[in-house]
């Protein structure tokens, strides 16, 4: 079976006898989750006094921005059926180090790569302990967000870091002349393109489908899964100290316990986002508009003065929702599977038991 | 992973489409945003609206002095919000900032998590004409228009030392049970109470500073301590809040209860009950309402333009009276407050 005729060939045919077009559409979790992304910024724009304001644009892509980069990576080590606790803590870890080699007088470029290099080899620590080791990495990354946040507390106590060369706070801040982005949302893009590659139209990106849905057999198929796994855990920590550095600037304050808690938002962010806990689904795309649909829901009702308490109620709430939605859809779509005919489920079934191993 | 191709496809153009809508918000808002902007400056004058931003929200010492603040607009004639992190971390305050900045508010009254992480937001926020007043805890002074000061550290001293002298009769042994060694405030309070002490109490011998870390069962101990070491002990005094609390519960089921006297700075809740068993005559303490109460008074002179934050600037808060603008963009509240049997029923922080 190879990758082509997985996806055009058998697939076309199950799914024109299944599933009308319309129902393609709208029942993805992609396409749910953008479309209430639509609502809630036209309900806003509607509703809520001053939303519509260039302001809005930039504050709330400044402060979603550590969450939107941090998520990519963490989209795909969740497809594998992986998670990475430890991202909060890697950002205050490398806010640390950024504001320690600044203070000790290094050019601030220097500062801000070594940092993102503490980050890296955190990243590796982490994948170590996954694929070397061959711990799970719930439990090593657990570990690792009390260990780096240890360290970066016990590094500059419960002092602040506040003097930044103004050039580089100034450009954390600035926005894309002419327009209300920040420029921050410059190197997202050019990283979401790049994990959008990887992921979806690369040998690479299929491989971590195939190890999110069944990890033996994507073995058994020629994947290195461990290989696959350190890279991936090692892009986290990168993308994490490079966050680390921006939330930095952004807020001109290294602090041990800068982010704390951020690895929540993040996750929560993915799997609203359409990406399984168990693995083996999602995409980019939902998951930046998972982003994008929280900071938004918070910006609009921090704007209408709803009290930080009931929005962390309604997005707890949302997510739980979208779980909630996903079992639902996979509870219709395997009854749908079932009344097609016994023939044409059970191949169907063969197939997710093989876990495509090829894709 | 059925049908992926197509979703696929759906999903970037919708992807696509909802990035235009989103571009295009921030462009149709960058253009009708900015006339509103001004119209919403121009009300300013008449119309003031204040957002107080605490620490941190359900914390009950700044519930009673939003409850302040709340009073004084209402006198005024204004509109008021109270918003705000649940945990008192500087970058959670930064949202709020910017949200009030968003909402064109006419005066936002903060007590700073840090005194320069916020400061760049507070920037922000005064250049699209917001006024910033802080309480409570300071920012860097080129960060607001006013900081509204609760009480001078030679205040603090003074009032201290004034107290443990009335309640031993102005002579005998005294000893300080402090926070930690290295804690910037308690030791210059200690300084000036030792001048004040000498100056003005040459009978009282200050025999040991003692430090309980802060800590509840440290100060607990230390205070046992003390008594053990000086059985002329006739008063401690602790400039915390922590030290004087444990201080008083280890007094109050002791032999000592009554016969040593024991002042600082304290809130009526956690010393309520000493004072109501007679462990405690009389501590002190600002009055975050009143605080609260003058930030508000303070805020809305700002923005009616009726002070610029100017040293020498004086201006009306009320039941208060006339208050004036001191170095630094700084206006005292005034004496600290002292609390005793008569008055602690009326406070709840």
């Amino acid at each position: 079976m190879t990758a082509i005729a997985t996806e055009t060939v058998p697939v076309r045919l199950y799914q024109a006898h299944s599933r009308p077009l319309w129902r393609r559409i709208l029942i993805t979790r992609e396409s749910a989750i953008i479309a209430l992304l639509a609502i809630v910024i036209v309900v806003a724009l509607i509703a809520v006094p001053n939303f519509d304001s260039p302001l809005t644009v930039t504050y709330l892509l400044r402060d979603i921005a550590p969450i939107l980069l941090i998520a990519l990576p963490m989209t795909l080590i969740i497809i594998t059926e992986e998670i990475d606790l430890s991202v909060a803590s890697i950002v205050g870890l490398s806010s640390v180090i950024t504001g320690i080699l600044t203070q000790a007088g290094l050019p601030f470029p220097l500062a801000a790569l070594l940092a993102i290099l503490v980050g890296t080899v955190a990243g590796a620590f982490n994948g170590f302990l996954v694929t070397v080791v061959g711990l799970p990495s719930l439990a090593v990354t657990i570990g690792t967000l009390a260990l780096f946040r240890g360290i970066a507390v016990g590094l500059l106590g419960t002092t602040a870091i506040t003097d930044f060369p103004e050039e580089w706070t100034d450009l954390a801040k600035a926005n894309i002349p002419g327009t209300p982005i920040p420029m921050i949302i410059v190197p997202f893009v050019v990283l979401a393109i790049v994990f959008a590659i990887l992921l979806h139209f690369t040998p690479f990106g299929r491989s971590l489908y195939a190890i999110g849905l069944n990890k033996e057999a994507a073995h058994f198929s020629g994947i290195d899964v461990g290989r696959t796994k350190f890279v991936m855990f090692v892009m986290s920590g990168a993308v994490s100290g490079f966050a680390g550095v921006y939330f930095t600037l952004l807020y001109s304050n290294a602090r041990g316990d800068n982010a704390m808690g951020m690895e929540l938002q993040v996750i929560a962010a993915v799997l609203l986002g359409g990406v399984s806990i168990f693995g083996g689904r999602g995409a980019l795309h939902g998951v930046i508009a998972g982003v994008l649909l929280i900071g938004t829901l918070g910006s609009a009702l921090r704007l209408a003065g709803v009290t930080s308490d009931i929005i962390n109620v309604i997005t707890g709430v949302l997510l739980i929702l979208s779980v909630v939605s996903a079992s639902l859809l996979a509870w219709l779509h395997t009854r749908q599977t079932a009344a097609i005919g016994k023939r044409r489920g059970k191949r169907v079934a063969e197939r997710a038991a093989a876990g495509n191993p090829t894709r | 992973m059925f049908g992926m191709k197509r979703t696929r496809r759906a999903g970037v153009a919708t992807a696509l489409a909802l990035g235009v809508a989103l571009v295009a918000a921030g462009c149709a808002g960058g253009g009708s945003g900015s006339p509103s902007d001004g119209g919403d400056g121009g009300d300013a004058g008449g119309d003031v609206s204040i957002v107080m931003l605490p620490k941190n929200l359900g914390n009950p010492y700044f519930d009673t002095s939003t409850g302040g603040a709340e009073e004084a607009v209402a006198e005024i004639g204004g509109t008021f919000e109270e918003v705000g992190p649940s945990e008192a971390s500087p970058t959670s305050q930064v949202q709020y900032i910017q949200t009030a900045a968003q909402q064109g508010a006419g005066g936002l009254i903060v007590s700073a998590n840090d005194p320069s992480a916020i400061c760049d937001a507070l920037d922000e926020a005064r250049s699209a004409g917001v006024k910033v007043v802080t309480f409570d805890s300071d920012t860097n002074p080129e960060c607001r228009d006013l900081f509204i000061n609760q009480a001078t550290s030679e205040g603090i001293a003074k009032i201290q030392v004034d107290l443990i002298a009335e309640q031993i009769g102005g002579a005998g042994q005294i000893a300080i049970l402090s926070a930690s060694a290295n804690a910037t405030n308690q030791n210059a309070w200690i300084e000036l109470m030792e001048e004040e002490l000498a100056a003005s109490h040459p009978d009282i011998e200050l025999v040991e500073v003692a430090y309980g870390d802060d800590d509840d069962q440290t100060s607990f101990d230390k205070t046992a301590a003390l008594l053990q070491t000086y059985p002329e002990l006739k008063g401690i005094v602790s400039p915390t809040t922590v030290g004087i609390a444990a201080a008083a519960r280890y007094l109050s089921t002791s032999e000592y209860k009554g016969t040593v006297a024991l002042t600082g700075l304290g809130t009526p809740n956690q010393m309520r009950e000493y004072v109501e068993d007679g462990t405690v005559t009389a501590f002190a303490l600002w009055n975050p309402a009143d605080l609260g109460y003058l930030a508000a008074f303070a805020t809305a002179a700002l923005i009616n333009g009726d002070i610029t934050g100017a040293e020498g600037d004086t201006f009306e808060a009320g039941k208060l009276g006339s208050y004036e603008v001191g170095a630094d963009g700084t206006v005292l509240l005034g004496d600290p407050y002292v609390f005793d049997a008569e008055n602690i029923g009326d406070f709840d922080f």
